[in-house]
């Protein structure tokens, strides 16, 4: 690929400008896909810097109850990866903002992994976050990936410890520091030592890495981001679509305008 | 950290990186003791003492004479402690837990035969102990969930999903997730992600390491055909494995069809499914084009599960074991038959593998030799096989 990744981009400029980076998620098709652009634009205009489409997954292993319930509608919508590409391109003519897949390996694998990271690259997807692909299954997808220039985003989660740093230089773009054990979900608490899980990282020539699962207010935001490159936020907006469904955009936005305040 | 655990291009580490220091901690655990004299020693005391193994292998002369073919031996696993083949694998994995200084177990549980197990194991061991379970197969099976708590364990319902054995699964992997230090994860069959594919089926093979035995002294040779109903698969790969090297020896899986493999309502998997990598592995499973995991039906709550061990879709791929679909109705009558010609009341599990033998034996010559695994016994069964005959049964 000539043409620089959209992640790469994003935090050079957010490094000129001395911000952290606002990553938030919402689940594609929750409540329907015109919602889903609608609060994709939304998002990107009041603040955020990178959007996650969580693509709906009959069992979702790795997510908590908010995100449990939000593939569900999605899925009960009739949201499909293929109406999730046709969504993505047609933001890709609103915006040149990074977009990402979160989702399972299945999804991907049954696709046709080589066809998956094809439409990836034709319909403007920058990178892919699959919680149940670890490192050492990377090969399932690396060559694929990197053949179409998709980030593969990994995740270190706090009992990484002696593994951060090798996981670390397999990421590209950045790496996703999971906040606290177990799955998806607001928490009033995160009580990882991060000083100790990312000395691996201090003054080490890695991608940027930015903690999330758990951050649900503007004040935890700017907690996390004090260890960190940017911040993650999933449960907290999908918790907003899920109360007020088609009128969530300009709720979802207020919140992200909110957040990216102190970053 | 290479790539481990591979049945051909199957099995493999699926999870979240946040379980895949407890997957390393338990492999080399694992590792340490699988060939320990010492941890050997305690669980065969165990599987002896405890479990009443060796499990008794029974020659049916009726069933023999009314199928007019194949001798018919049954492996009795339902004679086990706590009634069925659950309890080898649980004995096993228990006592690595207490090695590791695990203080707390989770399981899932379909029909609640492993969960069952488990609890148990849990009192014997003085360890706690929390059994998710689908809100569904609770209902099927309420008598399992009062012997679990009897047993002094917590039964969560899950009613995300289909509220089955897949959904129990997902949702003992959140809380494994989320109390990693002290808790350990212990898998019910031949799945999952690397090693308990491989561990589950190592403390399973005593089933045909036994057979093998039992056999050479009964009959002085080797079975012809080695039969087994296959969910998940660990009794299946219990009674296979000694055998896997001995060519003669014919292997088959009796896989759930449900109301038939032509129909939505089937939990056949070797028969439907397609690859897929899911629950920690890649292997065979039921879902559409997209990779939704699709929903499964079958009578028996211990085969209704949408995927398959990894090493029994390489032992299919390169044909070295057969699998063959069984509906609820064979089963049944299978159930049926078997209670009146031997007086066994088998698991209606273990009924799939019954009625494989009953069409296989008459094909195959009087002087050759077919063991059936009866993985389980039939109590947990007798009220559902009741009301699906229509037969109105109250306890006063």
């Amino acid at each position: 690929m000539s043409s620089k990744n959209r992640i790469d981009r994003c935090f050079e400029e957010l490094k000129a400008r001395g911000e952290k980076a606002l990553i938030e998620f919402v689940t594609a098709g929750d409540p329907d896909l015109e919602t889903t652009e609608k609060l994709v634009l939304e998002m990107f205009g009041r603040g955020a810097d990178i959007i996650e489409l969580g693509v709906p997954f009959s069992d979702p292993i790795a997510e908590g109850k908010t995100i449990q319930k939000a593939s569900l509608r999605s899925l009960n919508a009739g949201t499909t990866l293929d109406k999730i590409f046709d969504t993505v391109k047609n933001l890709r003519e609103k915006t040149d903002k990074p977009l990402l897949l979160m989702m399972y390996i299945n999804t991907i694998f049954r696709y046709g992994t080589e066809r998956f990271f094809a439409k990836c690259a034709e319909y403007g997807i920058d990178g892919v976050i699959v919680p149940d692909l670890p490192f050492e299954e990377r090969d399932e997808i690396a060559d694929t990936a990197d053949k179409y220039g998709i980030y593969n985003i990994f995740l270190v989660a706090p009992t990484s410890a002696d593994r951060v740093s090798t996981i670390a230089a397999a990421s590209k773009g950045f790496l996703y520091v999971v906040s606290s054990l177990g799955v998806t979900g607001t928490r009033s608490n995160i009580t990882t030592d991060f000083d100790t899980l990312l000395a691996p990282l201090k003054g080490g020539n890695t991608v940027p890495y930015c903690i999330g699962f758990g951050i649900s207010s503007p004040e935890q935001a700017k907690k996390m981001a004090g260890y960190c490159d940017g911040v993650i936020v999933g449960s907290a907006i999908v918790n907003i679509i899920a109360d007020k469904g088609r009128e969530a955009v300009k709720p979802v936005g207020d919140f992200t305008a909110a957040l990216k305040a102190p970053l | 950290m290479d790539k481990v655990g591979r049945f051909g291009k199957y099995g493999g580490q699926y999870v979240p990186e946040t379980v895949m220091t407890a997957v390393h901690e338990l492999e080399a655990a694992y590792d340490k003791y699988k060939d320990d004299p010492q941890f050997l020693a305690e669980l065969k005391a165990l599987y002896r003492d405890y479990a009443n193994r060796p499990s008794m292998l029974y020659f049916a002369e009726k069933m023999t004479a009314d199928l007019g073919g194949a001798k018919i031996y049954i492996k009795r696993e339902d004679l086990n402690h706590t009634g069925a083949h659950k309890i080898n694998n649980v004995l096993g994995q228990i006592l690595l837990a207490k090695k590791m200084g695990k203080k707390r177990i989770i399981a899932e549980t379909g029909a609640g035969q492993h969960g069952v197990a488990t609890a148990t194991v849990c009192a014997l061991m003085g360890l706690e102990c929390e059994v998710y379970m689908g809100a569904e197969d609770c209902k099927r099976q309420s008598l399992n969930v009062y012997r679990m708590e009897l047993l002094g364990s917590k039964v969560t319902p899950v009613d995300s999903g289909t509220s089955t054995l897949k959904d129990a699964i997902n949702e003992a992997m959140r809380d494994w997730c989320s109390n990693i230090d002290t808790t350990f994860y212990c898998i019910g069959s031949v799945m999952g992600p690397h090693p308990y594919p491989t561990m589950v089926r190592d403390f399973q093979k005593v089933i045909s390491e036994e057979i093998k035995a039992q056999l050479m002294e009964r009959e002085g040779k080797l079975p012809d055909c080695v039969v087994a109903c296959v969910g998940g698969g660990s009794n299946a790969m219990g009674a296979f494995y000694d055998f896997i090297g001995d060519e003669g020896v014919r292997l088959v899986g009796a896989e759930a069809a449900g109301r038939g493999i032509d129909t939505f309502d089937t939990a056949a998997t070797m028969s439907l499914g397609t690859e897929g990598i899911f629950h920690g592995m890649k292997s065979l499973f039921l879902q559409d084009e997209y990779g939704q995991i699709a929903p499964v039906y079958s009578i028996s709550a211990g085969l209704d599960y949408p995927g398959i061990g990894p090493e029994h879709t390489y032992l299919h791929d390169i044909g070295r074991a057969d699998y063959v679909p069984v509906t609820d109705e064979e089963a049944v009558c299978a159930f049926e038959y078997l209670s009146k010609m031997e007086g066994i009341i088998p698991a209606i599990e273990s009924a799939h593998a019954v009625s494989a033998a009953m069409k296989i034996a008459p094909t195959m010559p009087k002087d050759s030799i077919l063991v059936i695994n009866l993985s389980g016994r039939g109590d947990k069964d007798v009220y559902s096989i009741a009301k699906y005959r229509g037969v109105d049964v109250v306890e006063q």
